[in-house]
């Protein structure tokens, strides 16, 4: 069932550091394409919401947003 | 106006894990504008809210061109700014357009599939080892062939040219090298590695770092070189001291080897806290960047021109986490800057990352009895570099 918050990436921002993908696997992926973060869940259930707060909070271009 | 207190960062260390004797003192609250010994001043950042601030605002820029590079020392900065290729020295859309394709190869996936690689390459450097019998120097049976192997392998370079690309490290890194002597080796390196990429673009292959580079991006042959030499010089240097330094850092705190020991399935989580506590406690010159425009930092304001320097103690701030000034491997992983932060955070992060979770792993699993075969204040350490660890380590099991 989605949960109510939004999980959004900022393409613009985006390095690929992968640090979203370490933080929350299940929201978060890398695109083959170009390295860059892919959000896989954009409404992830509660109980992989605190694993989206630490991608925010571990992304070294502050390219994580998620919307509660 | 008074003149800015010199940096005690090349003050001796009481002890070889620890900062420089009153370098932890002269960094920690706000911005303190200190010089360094080369006669540059610049602001000491060590809070982690501070450090995040700068490390990922625009404004301040990662160039270091029109001016000496901040140093410790009196040595000249041995990489031209306007070198192609330099991806630590530019910034915005110029630093994604290189930085971005490189990530690809370093994706968390990517550096998943190694790991099999990666465990058999510490295996068989444990096995020769064991084979040869304790004492044995842990530097040079581990932790500087293993990311040297890996790097070479990743990027697609025969192993064999492994003596050069240390070569070259030490002088990139070297504190007191002349830039005469990093030109020679980067040549050398790069009549290696020209060959090479000539032939990855012949193959049209992209299934390592070179033909990547060579057949998917736009990256001109000046900037594929020196980003091969960056990339291996990188390589050796950062990983191969942090095994190390983790390892004599647990030596010198039985009761959290203790914690490793009884769960090294835990080895992921516990390289996070000891990357934090071991960046945290180097001390040293930190990150360079220079405000472009006027900015605010922990309540001082910072004009365009002026240097920044961000220290890494700011992994050690009770902001951060609490107790910061302890190791604990028991704490969960915490977003330390261990890796730096913002856009020129670590290329390498999770290839490092890999490498110390298997080798420290592995090591301990391998050698549950290991120990230092001297005092671990007594061994080396080498201070000549802009990094620092230590040159060997004694063991016993």
């Amino acid at each position: 069932m989605p949960g109510n918050a939004t999980v959004r990436i900022d393409q613009t921002k985006c390095i690929g550091s992968g640090q979203c993908v370490l933080a929350a696997p299940e929201v978060f992926d890398q695109s083959d394409d170009d390295g860059l973060g892919l959000v896989v869940i954009a409404r992830p259930p509660a109980d992989l919401v605190p694993g989206v707060r630490d991608a925010v909070d571990r992304c070294p271009a502050q390219a994580v947003n998620l919307e509660e | 106006m008074t003149e800015a207190a010199v940096c005690p960062v090349l003050h001796e260390r009481d002890h070889p894990l620890q900062p420089p004797v009153g370098f932890a003192e002269a960094v920690t609250g706000g911005p303190v504008k200190m010089r360094w010994p080369n006669g540059v001043e610049a602001w000491m950042v060590s809070s982690y809210a501070g450090a995040r601030q700068v490390l990922s605002d625009p404004r301040f820029s990662t160039r270091k061109g029109g001016h000496p590079e901040m140093r410790t020392d009196e040595g000249e900065a041995v990489i031209d700014p306007d070198q192609p290729g330099n991806i630590n020295g530019i910034d915005g859309e110029a630093h994604l357009r290189l930085r971005r394709p490189l990530s690809r190869g370093f994706m968390v996936k990517r550096m998943n599939e190694l790991r099999p690689r990666i465990q058999q390459i510490v295996d068989e450097h444990l096995d020769v080892m064991e084979a040869k019998g304790a004492p044995a120097d842990l530097v040079s049976s581990l932790c500087l062939p293993l990311p040297s192997l890996v790097i070479a392998e990743l990027l697609g370079v025969p192993p064999e040219h492994q003596e050069l690309f240390q070569a070259t490290a030490r002088a990139m890194f070297g504190k007191n090298g002349s830039k005469d002597e990093y030109i020679a080796h980067a040549t050398k390196l790069g009549e290696v590695l020209a060959p090479i990429v000539e032939a990855k673009k012949a193959a049209g292959t992209t299934d390592d770092l070179i033909g990547l580079m060579a057949n998917d991006t736009d990256f001109s042959m000046d900037e594929l070189i020196f980003l091969c030499i960056g990339l291996l010089a990188a390589g050796h240097e950062t990983t191969s001291n942090f095994l190390g330094l983790f390892t004599l850092h647990l030596f010198e705190r039985p009761d959290q080897l203790a914690i490793l020991q009884r769960d090294p399935s835990r080895a992921d989580v516990m390289v996070e806290e000891l990357m934090r506590y071991t960046v945290g406690q180097l001390g040293g010159a930190g990150l360079t960047r220079r405000a472009t425009g006027d900015v605010e930092v922990d309540g001082v304001l910072i004009k365009a021109g002026e240097w920044v320097s961000v220290s890494l103690h700011a992994n050690l701030d009770e902001a951060l986490c609490p107790r910061a000034g302890e190791l604990d491997l028991e704490r969960d992983a915490v977003s330390h800057l261990g890796f730096g932060f913002g856009p020129h955070q670590c290329l390498g992060a999770n290839l490092a990352r890999a490498e110390l979770q298997i080798g420290l792993r592995s090591l301990f699993e391998r050698f549950p009895a290991l120990r230092p075969a001297v005092p671990v204040r007594e061994m080396s350490y080498r201070t000549d570099m802009i990094t620092y660890g230590a040159a060997e380590i004694p063991v016993v099991w």
